[in-house]
């Protein structure tokens, strides 16, 4: 399955798309907006700044929005996933698919960095199977939908984190899949599996 | 809360991974990414390769080396040694790696720090420090600087670091325990996860570096021969109640 992921000079996609080619998918790094939109899922990944994150993926926004509109999957993985909501602590404007602000991690420890446990408040496709798994993360901010339903798993580190959201076609995760052993390719494994369903 | 974790290092010198006692006299131990995937499979949670001649040598750092580690491994690594610039992070970081260690650079021109957390993100930004008596050292030990290595830390943090690397070059390779003041004193005074390195022989002295504050301790020596030694002392950390990844 094809999968294209946004490439807005943020580096580092290549350890992503190496996680999807071991899941079974065909991974390709992409500007494209054409690409963007005709590949049955889309990734945002990335570390770093959302507002420097979000000026470099100016030129897929219409697409990524178009996307998200018709109902077709759409997932951010770390910074990705910060960028799907209205704007940032750090600075800002994320794409705004979805209602919340991304805050700065309150925790005697900042970045959140290491491996943690997932809590899943409720079933979700992607996160089938790991409620209690541990994942890499590695980052400072987090994001707080308004919709607490949107929620799909936290971690606990100085309180409660979110961890990962799915919302119909739209998903993300905090942590890096392609970083968290075998429970990250279980993740990268649902995600094809809801990618086809969506 | 966020695990504790245990890192093995990767010393590499010439493309081989090496390991010396107070930093001098090498040896050679084997392949880095042979022994990274080997790491990983028994549970570590992370990797650190720091190309010790790197900066001593004042060469680049080894991107086909980065390449392949990023490629097969599926856990987070860390990259350092003679990183000089944004550009020198920037091309370990597209490689692959998800952090840089940097160390003399950051220390002779402190805006650096910054400018690597402006660009990547304070949390691929890690400030590797080596202390002696407490006092700053660089070039893998062989020079002495005159300024309190917590005090370096500081600084470091306050500038973009999201993470220190803390090196006692004094218990470096003595597998007699890590330096527990130095380590206490440093997870004292930043709000960044400090790792702990220079001196692990036994399961116990990874839980007193937790206990001092340390997030992850480095491993070197004691687990180059025998990489299953990585499950072993995690199982050890588990039973004596530390929160570990199994």
């Amino acid at each position: 399955m094809r999968v294209v992921l946004a490439d807005y000079g943020a580096g580092n996609l290549r350890s992503v798309c190496s996680a999807f080619a071991r899941a079974g998918a065909e991974p390709a790094v992409t500007t494209d907006p054409g690409e963007v939109a005709a590949a049955p899922l889309a990734v945002i990944a990335g570390v770093g700044h959302v507002a420097q994150a979000a000026a470099g993926l100016e030129p897929l926004v219409d697409v990524l929005r178009e996307r998200v509109a018709a109902g077709r999957p759409v997932l951010g993985i770390c910074v990705g996933l910060q960028l799907l909501f209205q704007e940032s602590e750090e600075g800002g404007e994320g794409l705004g698919f979805l209602g919340g602000v991304v805050r700065k991690v309150n925790a005697p420890t900042v970045p959140h960095m290491g491996w943690n446990e997932l809590e899943c408040p409720r079933p979700s496709h992607i996160l089938d199977g790991l409620d209690g798994d541990d994942v890499y993360f590695a980052h400072s901010y987090a994001v707080e939908p308004d919709d607490e339903e949107l929620i799909a798993a936290r971690v606990d580190h100085g309180g409660p984190i979110v961890a990962a959201i799915e919302s119909g076609a739209l998903a993300g995760v905090q942590f890096h899949p392609e970083r968290s052993g075998a429970a990250g390719a279980r993740l990268l494994e649902n995600v094809l599996v809801w990618s086809r369903s969506a | 809360m966020v695990k504790k974790r245990l890192i093995p290092c990767l010393d590499v010198a010439g493309g081989r991974v090496v390991k010396g006692v107070r930093f001098e006299t090498l040896r050679d131990i084997g392949d880095p990414v042979e022994l990274a995937q080997r790491y990983s499979d028994v549970g570590a949670d992370e990797l650190v390769f720091l190309d010790i001649a790197a900066t001593v040598a004042g060469r680049g750092p080894t991107l086909e080396l980065v390449e392949r580690a990023a490629q097969r491994l599926t856990i987070p690594f860390t990259v350092g040694g003679g990183i000089s610039g944004v550009e020198d992070a920037r091309s370990l970081l597209r490689a692959g790696a998800d952090k840089v260690a940097v160390n003399r650079a950051a220390f002779d021109e402190p805006a650096l720090l910054t400018e690597l957390a402006d660009e990547f993100g304070a949390q691929a930004v890690v400030c590797a420090i080596d202390s002696r008596g407490g006092r700053v050292v660089t070039h893998g030990g062989r020079t002495e600087r005159e300024t309190d290595a917590v005090d370096w830390a500081r600084e470091a943090v306050a500038l973009g670091a999201g993470e220190l690397l803390v090196t006692s070059i004094d218990a470096d390779g003595t597998r007699a325990g890590y330096d527990l003041e130095l380590t206490a004193a440093m997870a004292e005074a930043v709000g960044v996860p400090v790792v702990a390195s220079g001196g692990a022989g036994e399961a116990r002295h990874l839980a007193e570096a937790f206990a001092a504050g340390a997030e992850a301790a480095l491993v070197a020596s004691i687990v180059h021969e025998r990489p299953e030694r990585v499950q072993e002392l995690k199982a050890e950390l588990k039973e004596a109640g530390w929160n570990v990844r199994i």
